[in-house]
């Protein structure tokens, strides 16, 4: 388990491709710069295009977490 | 007793649905055992397919109109009002000019999306959009006194209606600047939100060779943060800036407020079973969402609202009858992508099969013009 404290958490588990990287960019959109989203998603997808889109974004992918059914993806906003 | 079946939302889907209605179940509604009734916040029922037509003159936003009350079945009650709120604990729906509420005892959410361009500072007043009547007749007077500059097509918001549209209307305009001889005095640039220039992976893949083709320029992940309307400028939370001398966007979707005050699920989506479309909150029984409204992560297309009603249907026929019901929706989408002013390709798939787009022929432009013109047939329920 990561220690890092989430601002806001999105739940995107059962979306399809790109749906969980859209909910993601949405609550960046809406955060603040320093907070931290957490993003949950089940769709393999993710785990290339959060990264890609974090770095394209300039904001820090700080980590990624792999739970048993999903994947939970820890982004600071720049 | 008679059962009440209350759709709301006079789309393609509340439509479809009410007609469907009106015929698998006129024993019932002869004998007065069921009541159907269907509410619209206006008195039209408005086909929004035709609005891709409207910038380059080729249709009149008012072929994308007609009255409800002509189009829907005698047997089903049609009610103008606005619903202000949603209860599901007593069901019962409340509307915002004070009229009698209305109870229920099966309820269908058709209620569709609606645009939200206040999202981004500065694109109410720099921007164009052609997902409106008001929006498709202002860029219609734009585009067809453009002769040259920069066309920027940003698409803001996604999920959004009609996935394949901003595509579409890039493949439209280049194809339409260059049978006036004017392409070369015009760039187009398609702005999207992801690393691809489509959602689906595999329209995707088909449609970015032909863009690339046709000189039209693709900046990928681009979420647009805000628009200049003095500097003629469109900025993205990437941090790419681009210029534009008109700009298109698909501007932000949101669904009504009531379904999140209802508790039936966030940003005015409702969530569903995806296979049954009933929605999921536990306090809401026997509730069904459909169209755009369903979160099911199929496009908000009206194909898809049109074969969901026939599920849904089949579902509350059932249910009015005593039998298990079991008619469940595959995720079948269908929709015809223009590629030019006279082609036009077809994509076809559901949960299961992906899309894969048919070569670009005259014969599909047509057929999709040919359904524009029967869909109002599909609209009563008869195709």
């Amino acid at each position: 388990m990561t220690e890092i404290e989430p601002d806001n958490t999105v739940d995107a588990r059962g979306a399809a491709c790109p749906g969980p990287l859209m909910d993601l960019i949405g609550a960046i959109r809406g955060a603040e710069s320093g907070d931290v989203v957490r993003l949950l998603s089940d769709s393999e997808g993710s785990l290339t295009d959060v990264p890609e889109w974090a770095e394209e974004a300039g904001n820090e992918l700080l980590a990624v977490e792999e739970l048993d059914d999903h994947n939970a993806f820890y982004v600071e906003k720049a | 007793m008679t059962e009440r079946i209350v759709i709301v939302g006079g789309g393609t889907g509340g439509s479809v649905l009410a007609n469907d209605l009106a015929d698998r179940l006129e024993p019932e509604l002869d004998a007065g055992d069921v009541e159907v009734t269907l509410i619209n916040d206006g008195p039209d029922h408005v086909y929004k397919p035709v609005w891709l037509y409207v910038p380059f003159g080729q249709r009149e936003p008012a072929d994308g109109r007609r009255a409800l009350d002509e189009l829907v079945d005698d047997a089903v009650d049609l009610r103008i009002d606005r619903v202000s709120e949603i209860d599901t604990d007593s069901r019962r729906l409340r509307f915002d000019g004070g009229g009698a509420p209305m109870e229920y005892d099966h309820l269908v959410l058709a209620t569709g999306s609606t645009l939200e361009p206040e999202q981004i500072p500065g694109l109410v007043e720099g921007g164009h959009d052609y997902y409106s009547e008001s929006g498709a007749t202002a860029l219609r007077e734009e585009l067809l006194e453009f002769t040259e500059g920069e066309i920027v097509l940003s698409v803001i918001g996604t999920p959004h209606m009609c996935p394949a549209a901003p595509l579409e209307f890039v493949f439209m305009v280049d194809d339409w600047f260059r049978e006036r001889g004017l392409r070369e005095d015009v760039e187009v640039t398609y702005t999207y939100p992801i690393q691809r220039v489509h959602g689906n992976p595999h329209i995707a893949e088909w449609a970015r060779p032909i863009m690339e083709e046709r000189n039209i320029n693709v900046e990928t992940f681009f979420n647009a943060e805000s628009v200049d309307p003095d500097a003629e400028t469109i900025t993205s939370m990437e941090g790419t800036e681009l210029d534009y001398d008109l700009l298109v966007s698909i501007p932000p979707h949101g669904g009504v407020d009531l379904i999140e005050e209802a508790g039936l699920g966030d940003g005015g989506w409702v969530d569903v079973d995806k296979h049954t479309l009933e929605a999921e909150a536990e306090a809401a029984e026997n509730v069904y969402a459909l169209g755009d409204t369903a979160d099911t992560g199929v496009p908000n297309a009206g194909s898809v609202a049109h074969y969901q009603a026939g599920v849904v249907g089949q579902r509350l026929a059932s249910e009015i009858r005593g039998r298990p019901a079991t008619a469940t929706y595959d995720g079948k989408t269908l929709c015809f992508i223009e590629t030019g002013m006279d082609s036009a390709s077809f994509v076809e798939f559901d949960y299961e099969n992906p899309p894969s787009p048919a070569p670009p022929s005259e014969k599909l432009h047509w057929s999709k013009l040919a359904y524009n013109e029967s869909y109002w047939l599909t609209a009563r329920g008869l195709l």
